[in-house]
């Protein structure tokens, strides 16, 4: 029988695994020759849009990516590395595992926990804290509660016993996810400047190692088709989600780290989409050499399995290791130490191509640098066109919504939005996660608006953030990845911290669609233009495109979702909380007050009402607002610091109010609607509090910053009082915030 | 005083209490492997929290076929100090060291949260800094976190004083509402007949650093710098 591993491919193989014809040709151009079935494959994988970027590269590289304390840059390693001081770096990426998620929600979410920390601790940071940011449809229907109930349980059962906390992040829901829910996860790590490790392959005759978990079928792109012609019988068992084991990338972890401390390592790269095939190509490629597999050496976790299986898995907890030839004792004793297999797999070569061997037979010989993005992997520019709801949104007229005329309403509205699932508290969720393993989590007993670790022996911490409000990009994607940058920003300044960077995750609908394509397009300049304004540069991240649910029987591509991923510095004696500390303190909104209530939850949810733009938002009086706070704070002015965003100013009052069970009493501002005054989410406004004897240096440092001040009120005892009308105590809305979630997935 | 602390493949809160121990508290601390045969004359041994060998077959169940677990049974045996949080006192049970067994919480899932104690016992040494009665606040987070053992067992620790702590309401009342993971009476921490072993689900080095804004965990770790 002759051998499959190296049968000649057609064409009609090329464009089942999902290349173009012109594709096909580049790769014979490319080979000189017809590729066999295996090297088919192998572009296949590494030319699809999750490893080329093909279809976004061009606009990606319009972001920002340059700043004095970025040490590497977007696209160099597995992830970016920003200086944080004191010798010290931070290695942070979000990543995607939406479409996983949606066929298994534990194992696809488990494993996209696991692969974003793979790619931190890879550079030889130690993760230090998650994040994630997470979609979901409609709440009432069965398959959400299904989905929300498994993809929680996959991250913390996949975190938790990894050891690294989860401190904070958002979950939002919207019937545009019904069917394709969004699970982004972030990490950020911390490592000595000079103890990082590298993505990189060189040195010929250095031995190249593969460690961790043996390879199995699962996880391979592509199978599906490639199954007809020549794996028939088992097609039917490939499991199309890999499987997490958090034990094996714990003990993964620490190896790492002790091999960090060594001289013994040129390079690793941990082994995630395409497997095997984009680690080896990836790793070579940067400085221009090769590497000569034997297949035959992997350690696997089936029998017979084929050339393209053992270069494709993405069995989960597996890392490609290039070692300085000698030193490997030094190397297999730290991972004998920790009962991990490593295999020695081949070696370096000079030649700039990867060789791959099985059964004494060369089945591929490819080019490295033809395989990967900024190589020969294919770049695309795709039309795209405003899509007909642009204007309609824009048309929208607030006159047509009426004002609520009794404070009976306005309290109906409060409680419509304090318990709306989109607001309330996801303490239902959080509880699950561990938050505090690590010890560094500095906001667990005083909340604020960014998630605030400590960094152990400094006097130092670290503010992290998650942001989209994916209505408002749907609105307007130029605007509204604006608002996403900004509102990062803003929840970094209130929590004290300075912003730095910021990581994406870009979750857009189908890219070969002129209408999709063109929100992807005005999101990345929009979010392009915000982070030149914060001087946050974008060290990198990911895109996810094909996204979409089937809405009463027609396609519809999920809420453009920008996700933005930003860390800040923190300076401990800045650190600052959300919470109103004590009563009889006076309370301020900071920032210009509209008439505005496009893209509100309570226009959206409340009226039904779905069709409108952005909210307001001015980027200049953003940057003002932000320097007035960092002031303010420094200046030790103010007491707490919380930005009015989903919910508008009620529910930004309402959270302050309940950590420590303070009240307010504040009166409206007449110049408004009142509904647009509480419950408008136009940006740039936040809300502070601080002793009385503070009031007169607020106002005179916020008008000198030009932001325009308003004096609200003063926090009470417990009682919540709007323009002289009681509506109840703290307790009362802290008990429908707290318990609203889970009621509703229950 | 020196301690030991014990790094499991799967232990995840050990680089915690190595820190509090040692940079918050002044101790001595020997890092010890769970492949180590020498507990290096520490006085008291810790078994920290995680997922020792990924919590896989039974949380704590192969931790105790560890290599370094029969130096810490003899330790335990000759009157040594032992303390076990969360999977330490899971491992704990399982090698018989403590009575009793955590079985997976009543509402089968991971919680992870601050919750009051009430302190029980009035001689042990462990909680030889904190009153009777007094109430503390100490995160928690397990999936496996509801003691069991039989009424006689249970009955035999309350006369005995072997009851450390209580999960009970900031009014110090055990309710139902108060237990995090429906422990047999509300029952948080014991200690051994001999009172030299302690365990406790609750993680009291998460709550000992001021950065984190909740210095009520150094109370019980304080209280083990007084033991030797």
């Amino acid at each position: 029988m002759a051998n499959p591993d190296i049968a000649p491919s057609t064409l009609d193989q090329a464009k089942d695994l999902g290349l173009l014809p012109e594709e096909y040709e580049k790769i014979k151009v490319i080979l000189g020759r017809n590729p066999n079935f295996t090297e088919l494959c192998i572009y296949s994988a590494l030319w699809n849009e999750h490893a080329s970027y093909k279809n976004s590269i061009k606009w990606l590289k319009t972001l920002p990516k340059k700043g004095a304390h970025i040490l590497v840059e977007a696209g160099e390693e597995n992830a970016g590395l920003v200086d944080i001081g004191g010798g010290l770096a931070c290695a942070f990426k979000i990543e995607s595992h939406n479409h996983p998620s949606a066929i298994e929600p534990y194992q696809g979410a488990a494993t996209g926990v696991g692969g974003i920390n793979r790619d931190i601790f890879t550079m030889g940071a130690r993760p230090i804290a998650q994040l994630n940011s997470l979609r979901f449809g409609n709440p009432d229907m069965d398959r959400t509660k299904w989905l929300v109930k498994g993809v929680v349980k996959g991250i913390g059962d996949y975190g938790n016993s990894f050891g690294v906390p989860v401190v904070g992040g958002e979950v939002q829901f919207d019937d545009s996810y019904n069917t394709n829910p969004l699970v982004n996860a972030f990490s950020a790590g911390i490592v000595e400047v000079d103890k990082t490790i590298s993505a990189v392959s060189y040195g010929v005759g250095n031995p190249v190692y593969i460690v961790g978990s043996a390879t199995g079928k699962d996880g391979i792109h592509g199978a599906s088709f490639a199954s007809k012609d020549i794996t028939e019988e088992s097609s039917e068992d490939l499991p199309s989600v890999q499987v997490g084991d958090p034990f094996q990338e714990k003990l993964l972890l620490e190896a790492t780290l002790e091999l960090a401390q060594t001289d013994a390592i040129v390079g690793m790269q941990d082994m995630g989409a395409a497997g095997l095939i984009c680690s080896s190509s990836e790793m070579s490629a940067t400085k221009g050499f090769g590497m000569m597999i034997d297949l035959d050496k992997v350690p696997t976790r089936q029998d017979d399995m084929k050339a393209f299986e053992l270069l494709l898995s993405e069995s989960q907890e597996r890392m490609l290791v290039v070692v300085e030839k000698g030193k490997e004792s030094v190397v297999e004793a730290i991972y004998d130490k920790w009962d991990l297999h490593a295999e020695k797999i081949g070696e370096v070569t000079e030649t700039g191509r990867l060789h791959f061997h099985k059964n004494g037979i060369r089945v591929a010989d490819v080019p490295a640098e033809s395989l990967v993005l900024g190589g020969g992997a294919p770049v695309y520019e795709r039309e795209y066109k405003e899509p007909a709801y642009y204007k309609l949104y824009q048309e929208f007229d607030p006159n047509s919504i009426p004002v609520p005329q009794s404070m009976e309403e306005i309290e109906q509205i409060a409680r419509f939005l304090i318990g709306h699932p989109n607001i309330a508290s996801k303490k239902w969720v959080w509880e699950q996660y561990d938050s505090m393993v690590g010890t560094r989590n500095m906001v667990t007993n005083e909340p604020a608006d960014a998630a605030l670790v400590n960094i152990k022996g400094t006097d130092r911490g670290l503010a992290m953030t998650l942001d989209c409000n994916s209505r408002y990009v749907k609105a307007d994607p130029y605007i509204g990845a604006q608002i996403a940058v900004a509102e990062a920003a803003r929840n970094i300044v209130c929590s004290g911290g300075e912003p730095s960077a910021i990581t994406n995750c870009l979750n857009f609908g189908n890219p070969y669609n002129p209408e999709s394509y063109w929100q992807f397009v005005n999101a990345v300049k929009g979010m392009g233009d915000a982070c030149a304004r914060f001087e946050t540069p974008v060290t990198g991240g990911n895109v996810s495109f094909y996204n979409q649910s089937v809405i009463n029987g027609v396609e519809t591509p999920v809420n453009p979702t920008p996700t933005i991923g930003m860390i800040g510095l923190l300076d401990k004696s800045n650190k600052m909380g959300l919470s109103f500390k004590e009563e009889n303190h006076s309370i301020f909104l900071l920032g210009t007050q509209t008439d505005d209530l496009a893209s509100s939850e309570y226009l959206y949810s409340y009226h039904s009402q779905k069709e409108s733009p952005a909210p307001y938002f001015d980027l200049n009086d953003e940057v003002k607002l932000q320097n007035l706070i960092k002031q303010l704070i420094r200046n030790k002015v103010i007491h707490s610091a919380h930005d009015v965003s989903d919910g508008g100013l009620v529910t930004a009052l309402l959270e302050s109010a309940m950590p420590k069970e303070i009240g307010f009493q504040i009166n409206s501002d007449d110049n408004h609607r009142i509904d647009a005054f509480l419950f408008g989410e136009g940006q740039g406004r936040i809300v502070v509090s601080c002793s009385p004897d503070m009031d007169d240096t607020l106002n005179d440092l916020s008008t000198s910053a030009g932001v325009a001040v308003f004096k609200l009120g003063k926090t009470t005892l417990e009682k919540v009082e709007i323009d002289n009308n009681s509506l109840g105590s703290v307790r009362e809305w802290k008990a429908i915030y707290e318990n609203a979630l889970e009621k509703k997935l229950s | 005083m020196k301690a030991a602390v014990i790094t499991f493949p799967g232990s995840n809160c050990d680089h915690d209490m190595i820190y509090v121990l040692r940079d918050i508290l002044g101790m001595t601390v020997n890092e010890i492997w769970h492949k180590d045969h020498d507990l290096r004359q520490s006085d008291l041994v810790v078994l920290p929290g995680g997922f020792s060998y990924g919590d896989y077959l039974r949380s704590g169940a192969i931790a105790q076929f560890s290599p370094v677990m029969k130096e810490v049974m003899e330790h335990a045996r000759r009157g040594g100090y032992v303390l076990g949080i969360c999977n330490g006192f899971q491992i704990l049970c399982e090698s018989g060291l403590l009575p009793g067994a955590l079985l997976h919480n009543d509402h089968q899932k991971f919680v992870c949260k601050n919750v009051t104690l009430r302190t029980e016992s009035k001689d042990s040494h462990i909680t030889s800094n904190l009153s009777e009665g007094q109430l503390i606040t100490i995160p928690i987070a397990h999936a496996e976190g509801r003691y069991y053992d039989n009424a006689d067992n249970i009955r035999k620790l309350n006369d005995h004083d072997q009851v450390l702590f209580r999960y009970t309401n900031d009014q110090g009342i055990p309710s139902v509402e108060a237990n995090p993971n429906g422990s047999v009476e509300n029952i948080a921490g014991i200690t051994n007949a001999k009172r030299n072993v302690f365990g406790m689900m609750p993680h009291p080095e998460r709550a000992a650093d001021p950065n984190l804004g909740n210095e009520d965990g150094r109370l019980i770790l304080e209280s083990i710098l007084a033991l030797a």
